[in-house]
C-alpha cells in the first residue's frame, strides 16, 4: 500500500459525504443487530383488525396487508438486505479477484480459458443467471445470496484482470521486473495493492447492485421466505396495493435507497482516500 | 345495376346506423396466451382469446345452462348415443362450409393429433358419425353425464378441416374457426389482433371491427391503462384494485362467481413426505380445518370479495351440494382434536406455496391461524413450475393450489379425488368416494347426481385429503361506455352483444 | 493485445459454445419438468406427459439433446417455442428491435447524464458541483429499477396523465407514439447506467488529469478547457467506452424487470417468462443471440480501446 493507513483514514475523514454515509451504515448495522430492541412490535405479529392502516402515532410507517407493523418489518428487514449485500459481494470477490489476478498476471492459456468463461458468464444476462441459479437451489435468502454472488463474480474477475494488466505495463512494475524480482513477488508487492482501488470501486457498485438484486429476486418471489421480512419481499407484497397503500412500497424502497446510497458514498470516499495518485 | 345500387344503399345504411365506424376493442389479459389451436391449447387466457376466434357447438349462460351455438340442439338417442343438430349456413373464416363432416373431422383431430389436450376430456367417445350434412351422431363407450359439458369448451370448438389439414401442427399460428373474429396477427407477449369476420353467422350481434388482446402482467399497470382508456376491458382485476377502479366514474366493475376453488392438498400416500403426523392423521387435518377462519381469510386477502367454501363444486352449479357450507372457525374443537390425536405440539407442517404475492399472503394468514391450534406451519415458496413437479413426485406435505374449474362439477372432482387419477397428488384413496364419483358420471338426472356428490363429500370432509378454502369471483373491469357485457361464471369475455355507447 | 483481430474473432466461437453449454446445464439443474408445465391442467394424464417428453426429445440423454439443438442451430434453425409453437427466430426478430430501441435510447440518456456530470465532478473536484454531480449519479444508482418504474407510472401517467403507462408502439408505426411509450423505461434503464458512467468518467478523468502529459499541456499554458477536452477526456473515455459496451449487456438484465413493469414486449420480458414457463428453446435462443451480440460488442470495445489508446497501439 503506497499510502500509510493513518493517512488513508485522515483523507477519508476529510470528506463529509463519505463520513455521513459511514454514519448511516453504522446506523443501519446497529439497527440490524439491535433489531429486537429497537422494533416497537413483533415483525411477524399479525392483526386482522388493523390491515393496511396509514402511518399513525402508534404505527409510524403504518401497517401492512396482514396488519403487521411496517416500521418493525423495515427494522428487521435491514438484517436480510445487509446480509444479502455483504455476503454475495464477499462470494463474488472471493471468486473473482484471485481469478482475475491469476488471469491478468499469468496470461497465456490460463488467461484464455478464464477469460472465455467470464465472457460466457457475462454474456448471459445477470438476472437470468441469478433467476436460474435460485430456481435450481430453491428460493430462499441463502440461495439468493449464493446466486447473486456467483453471477457477480465475473465482473470482479474482469476488473481485477484489467487492473492487473494496466498496472503490469506501468513503469515501476516494469522496473521491478527488470531488476530481477521473481513473478510472485511482483504480483504480491507491486500489482496486488494497486488493483485495490478498482476492486473497491467494483465492490461498492456490487454491494449496491447486490442489495438491489436481492430486492429484484424477492420482487419476483425468489428471495426471503415469509413471514420473515426483507425489503425486497416487502416490495413484492406491496405491488398489489400501490394505489391504496403506497406507504407499503415507499418505506422499504426508501430504506433500500438510503442503504445503497450510503454504501456508495463510503465507497467513493474510500476510493479517493486509497488512490495513491490522489492529491 | 339495380342490385348493386341496393347493396350500396344497404352499406350506407349500415355505415350510418352502426354505433361507430372502425371500432376497436382492447382487452387486457393477465398473462400471454399459449398456442391458439383448440386441440393443443392449455391455458385459461387462451380460452378468452378463443371466445373471439372460435365458436363452440354449445355455450353456457349465466346460470351454467347449456345453450346452442354452432349446434341448434341435441338429444340422447340412447344413453350412449348423442345426436347433435347443427346450425345451417355456417361458414368458417376461410369460407368453407361448417357441416357434420367438419365436426367429425374436428372431434377426431382432438382424439388423434399428437399432443392433443382434448383427448382426455372426450375420451368417452367411441366413434363419431356424420348422419347427413347437419346431423352428427356421437357414440360413447359408456353413458357419461359430464360429456355434453365438454362440448361447451375447447373440445366443442370446430376448426376448418381444410386449413387444419394444410397446417398440421402449425395450425395454431394461423387458426381458422367459425367465430366472430378472424386471426390477423400475433406478437408474443404484446398483442393478439383479430378482425371482424363478415361471414359470421351471428354478425348482427358483433359491434366491433377489431379486437386486440394485450397481456399485462402487472396489475398496477393494468389499472392505470383502464384509467387512461388505453384498454376498454380488463379480464381479471384483483380484489384489492376494485375500490380504485370503482372510484373512476368512467369505469365499472362486473363480478360473477367463478367455477374454480382454492384449497390445501395434503400428501396422504405419495412417497416419504406423506409419513408426517398430518399426512397420517385425519384428526389432525380436521383440527387444521377447524383452526382456519375462512371468512377472515377472504376478508384479509381478498377484500371480502371471494366466497368461503368447503367443497369443490361452485355455488353457481346446479350440482352444488346445499347444506355443505363453509364451517366457522372453532379453535376449541381444533385444540381438542389435536389433543385426541396425541401428537406433541407444536406439530410441524410444511406448506408448499406457488410464489405469487396473493398466495404468499394467504399462506401467511393460514400460518398465524393454525398456530393457535398447535401447528408450526413452515411456508415453502416455490416457483409454480417447480411446484408442479414436486406435487407429481410426492415431494410435499401440503400444497396450496387452486383449480380454474370446469362447467360440469365432475371436472372439479374426479381427477383430484378418485384413486389413482392424475391430479390426485396426495394419493388419496377411499372406495366409497370412488364409487360415488363413478356412479355420478352415469346419472343424467341432476338430483340423483347431487345425491351421489353429497354422499361422497360427507366422507371427503372426514378424510380431508383436500381442505377447500374459497371460491374465487371473476372480476371484470370495463369502460362504463361498454354495454351488453354478460358475466358468465367461466370468466370468458363473450363479444356477442358487446358494444360502445357514445 | 496479445491476439490480433482474427484471433479475437476466433474466440467468439468457443465463448458462444460455452454459453450454450452453460445454459443447457442450468436448465437441466432447474427443478420443474417442462413436460409437466406444458401439460398444464392435463398433467394428471401420464400418457400426455410421456407423449410431450418424446416429442420434445426430453426422454433422450442430455448430450443427445444438446447435439440435436446445436445441429439445428448450425443450420440456422433455433427451434420453436414449446408454449406457442412460434419459431424462435421469428420471436427474436419481433423482439430484438424493441429491446434494441430501448437500449439505444437508454444509452443515449446515460451518456447525456453520465459523461458531463462525470467531467464536472472531476474538474470541480471536492467543490459543491462535485457533490451535486455525485448526488445525481448516486441517486440513480441507488434506486431499484422496478421501484423507480412503478413510481414513475404512478406519478407521470396516473396522476399527471402525461405519458401512456405502458405498452409499446413500434417506431415504424408512429415515431412520436413510439418515443412516448419508451421514454420512461429508457430513462429508468439509462438512469442506472448514467451513474456508473459518471463514476467511471470522474475517476478516469481524475487520474488522467494528474498524468504527466496533462500536466505538461497545462504547463505549456494551454487553456484549461482545451486540456480537459483534448487530452484528459480523450483518455478518460477509454474505460468509459469499454464499460459502456459492457453495460449494454447489463442493460438487458435491467430490461428484464423494467420491461415487466412497463409491459414492453422485449427480450427481457420474453426470457423471464420463458424461464418460468420452462420454455427452453426460447431461453436458449434468446440467451444465445444476446451472448452473440454481447461478444460482438466486446470485440468492438477492444478495437476502440486500441484505437483510442495510443500507448497500446504502439505495443
Amino acid at each position: 500500500m503506497s499510502a500509510p493507513r493513518r493517512l488513508v483514514v485522515a483523507r477519508f475523514l476529510r470528506r463529509p459525504a463519505a463520513v455521513a454515509g459511514l454514519v448511516v451504515i453504522v446506523l443501519f448495522v446497529s439497527v440490524a443487530v439491535l433489531a429486537p430492541l429497537i422494533a416497537p412490535f413483533d415483525p411477524v405479529a399479525t392483526s386482522w383488525s388493523a390491515i393496511r392502516k396509514a402511518p399513525s402515532a402508534a404505527h409510524w410507517m403504518g401497517t401492512d396487508e396482514n396488519g403487521r407493523d411496517v416500521l418493525s418489518r423495515v427494522v428487521f428487514g435491514a438484517r436480510a438486505s445487509l446480509l444479502a449485500g455483504v455476503v454475495s459481494v464477499l462470494i463474488a470477490a472471493g471468486i473473482g479477484v484471485p481469478a482475475g489476478l491469476l488471469a491478468g498476471f499469468s496470461g497465456g492459456w490460463i488467461d484464455a480459458v478464464l477469460s472465455r468463461l467470464v465472457d460466457a458468464m457475462l454474456a448471459c444476462p445477470f438476472l437470468i443467471l441469478a433467476i436460474a441459479l435460485t430456481a435450481f437451489l430453491g428460493p430462499d435468502l441463502t440461495n439468493a445470496m449464493i446466486a447473486i454472488g456467483v453471477s457477480t463474480a465475473p465482473r470482479f474477475m474482469r476488473v481485477a484482470r484489467a487492473a492487473t494488466l494496466e498496472v503490469g505495463s506501468a513503469d515501476y512494475v516494469q522496473a521491478a521486473w527488470s531488476i530481477g524480482n521473481p513473478g510472485w513477488r511482483v504480483a504480491v508487492r507491486h500489482v496486488a495493492p494497486n488493483i485495490v482501488p478498482p476492486v473497491l470501486v467494483q465492490a461498492t457498485l456490487s454491494l449496491a447492485a447486490a442489495i438491489i438484486a436481492e430486492a429484484s429476486l424477492s420482487f419476483l418471489g425468489l428471495g426471503q421466505q415469509p413471514p420473515s421480512p426483507s425489503w425486497g419481499s416487502m416490495l413484492n407484497a406491496a405491488q398489489r396495493f400501490l394505489t391504496q397503500a403506497p406507504w407499503l412500497a415507499v418505506f422499504p424502497g426508501v430504506a433500500i435507497f438510503l442503504c445503497v446510497l450510503s454504501f456508495n458514498l463510503v465507497g467513493d470516499g474510500l476510493r479517493d482516500a486509497l488512490d495513491p495518485r490522489g492529491s | 345495376m339495380r342490385r348493386r345500387l341496393l347493396t350500396a344503399l344497404c352499406a350506407l345504411t349500415v355505415l350510418f346506423t352502426a354505433p361507430a365506424v372502425a371500432q376497436t376493442l382492447r382487452i387486457a389479459l393477465r398473462e400471454d396466451a399459449d398456442i391458439l389451436d383448440p386441440t393443443l391449447a392449455r391455458t385459461y387466457v387462451g380460452r378468452i382469446v378463443f371466445a373471439g376466434l372460435c365458436d363452440k357447438l354449445f355455450d353456457i349462460d349465466e346460470k351454467l345452462q347449456i345453450v346452442p351455438q354452432l349446434a341448434l340442439g341435441y338429444e340422447w338417442a340412447d344413453p350412449k348415443t348423442l345426436v347433435i343438430h347443427l346450425r345451417p349456413n355456417v361458414v368458417f373464416q376461410d369460407h368453407e362450409k361448417l357441416d357434420a363432416a367438419a365436426v367429425k373431422y374436428t372431434l377426431e383431430r382432438h382424439l388423434t393429433l399428437p399432443g392433443s389436450f382434448r383427448r382426455g376430456e372426450i375420451s368417452a367417445i367411441d366413434h363419431v358419425e356424420a348422419d347427413g350434412p347437419l346431423t352428427v351422431r356421437i357414440v360413447l363407450k359408456a353413458p357419461s353425464a359430464p360429456f355434453i359439458a365438454q362440448l361447451t369448451d375447447r373440445a366443442g370448438m370446430i376448426v376448418s378441416p381444410k386449413a387444419a389439414e394444410a397446417a398440421g401442427k402449425d395450425f395454431g399460428l394461423h387458426p381458422v374457426c367459425a367465430g366472430p373474429f378472424k386471426f390477423t396477427e400475433r406478437v408474443a407477449q404484446d398483442r393478439i389482433v383479430l378482425d371482424r369476420f363478415p361471414g359470421y353467422w351471428d354478425a348482427s350481434n358483433i359491434h366491433f371491427d377489431r379486437v386486440i388482446y394485450q397481456p399485462m402482467t402487472d396489475t398496477a399497470v393494468q389499472v392505470a391503462n383502464l384509467h387512461t382508456g388505453n384498454i376498454d376491458l380488463a379480464e381479471r382485476v384483483i380484489p384489492s384494485d376494485v375500490a380504485e377502479v370503482k372510484r373512476d366514474p368512467k369505469l365499472r366493475i362486473v363480478t360473477s362467481p367463478a367455477l374454480g376453488y382454492l384449497g390445501i392438498t395434503f400428501n396422504l400416500g405419495n412417497g416419504d413426505q406423506s409419513k408426517t403426523p398430518i399426512g397420517q392423521s385425519a384428526r389432525l387435518r380436521q383440527a387444521f380445518d377447524a383452526a382456519i377462519d375462512r371468512q377472515a381469510l377472504v376478508d384479509v386477502v381478498f377484500n371480502s370479495m371471494y366466497v368461503p367454501t368447503a367443497q369443490a363444486v361452485p355455488s353457481s352449479s346446479p350440482l352444488y351440494v346445499h347444506g355443505l357450507e363453509a364451517p366457522p372457525r372453532d379453535i376449541d374443537k381444533a385444540k381438542a382434536l389435536v389433543k385426541q390425536a396425541g401428537v406433541p405440539t407444536p406439530i410441524p407442517v410444511t406448506l408448499m406455496v406457488p410464489n405469487t404475492p396473493d398466495q404468499a399472503q394467504l399462506a401467511e394468514v393460514i400460518q398465524s391461524m393454525v398456530r393457535d391450534a398447535g401447528f408450526d406451519l413452515k411456508i415453502n415458496l416455490v416457483e409454480f413450475a417447480s411446484s408442479l413437479s414436486a406435487a407429481n413426485q410426492g415431494n410435499f406435505q401440503a400444497y396450496l393450489i387452486g383449480w380454474s374449474g370446469r362447467t360440469d362439477a365432475d371436472g372439479n372432482l374426479y381427477t383430484f379425488l378418485k384413486t389413482g387419477m392424475g391430479q390426485n397428488d396426495g394419493h388419496y384413496s377411499n372406495p366409497m368416494v370412488d364409487e360415488a364419483l363413478d356412479s355420478a358420471r352415469t346419472l343424467n338426472d341432476p338430483a340423483a347426481r347431487v345425491a351421489q356428490y353429497a354422499k361422497m363429500m360427507e366422507q371427503e370432509r372426514k378424510d380431508l385429503p383436500i381442505i377447500y378454502l374459497y371460491q374465487p369471483v371473476n372480476i371484470v373491469g370495463l369502460s362504463a361506455k361498454l354495454t351488453g357485457f354478460r358475466p358468465v361464471p367461466d370468466g370468458l369475455i363473450r363479444l356477442q352483444g358487446l358494444s360502445v355507447t357514445k | 493485445m496479445r491476439f490480433g483481430l482474427g484471433g479475437r474473432i476466433a474466440q467468439i466461437v468457443p465463448t458462444l459454445i460455452l454459453v450454450s453449454v452453460l445454459v443447457f446445464c442450468l436448465q437441466q439443474l432447474m427443478p420443474g419438468d417442462p413436460a409437466l408445465v406444458l401439460a398444464g391442467e392435463e398433467r394428471g394424464d401420464p400418457r400426455v406427459v410421456a407423449q410431450i417428453r418424446a416429442e420434445l426429445w426430453l426422454d433422450r440423454s442430455l448430450p443427445v439433446q444438446y447435439l440435436h439443438w446445436v445441429g439445428n442451430v448450425a443450420q440456422g434453425n433455433l427451434g420453436y417455442s414449446w408454449r406457442t409453437r412460434q419459431p424462435v427466430s421469428q420471436l427474436v426478430a419481433q423482439k430484438l428491435p424493441v429491446t434494441a430501441q430501448l437500449g439505444v435510447m437508454a444509452f443515449v440518456i446515460a451518456v447525456l447524464i453520465g459523461v458531463p456530470t462525470g467531467v464536472v465532478a472531476a474538474v470541480k473536484r471536492n467543490g459543491p458541483w462535485d457533490y451535486v454531480a455525485n448526488a445525481i449519479g448516486l441517486a440513480g444508482l441507488s434506486m431499484p429499477n422496478f421501484w423507480l418504474g412503478i413510481m414513475l407510472i404512478l406519478l407521470v401517467s396516473v396522476h399527471l396523465g402525461w405519458l401512456p403507462p405502458s405498452g409499446y408502439v413500434p417506431l415504424s408505426e408512429d415515431v412520436s407514439q413510439s418515443l412516448a411509450t419508451t421514454i420512461m423505461p429508457a430513462f429508468v434503464l439509462g438512469n442506472a447506467i448514467a451513474a456508473i458512467l459518471m463514476r467511471h468518467t470522474r475517476s478516469a478523468m481524475l487520474s488522467t488529469l494528474d498524468q504527466d502529459y496533462v500536466r505538461t499541456a497545462r504547463a505549456k499554458g494551454l487553456s484549461e478547457m482545451w486540456v480537459i477536452l483534448r487530452h484528459a477526456l480523450r483518455n478518460a473515455l477509454i474505460p468509459v467506452v469499454t464499460l459502456g459496451t459492457l453495460e449494454l449487456g447489463t442493460l438487458l438484465s435491467g430490461a428484464v424487470l423494467t420491461e415487466q413493469v412497463f409491459s414492453i414486449p422485449g427480450f427481457g420480458k420474453m426470457v423471464v417468462d420463458a424461464v418460468f414457463n420452462r420454455d427452453y428453446p426460447v431461453v436458449q435462443g434468446v440467451v444465445l443471440v444476446t451472448a452473440f451480440l454481447f461478444v460482438v460488442l466486446n470485440l468492438l470495445a477492444d478495437i476502440l480501446y486500441v484505437l483510442i489508446n495510443p500507448r497500446l497501439r504502439r505495443a
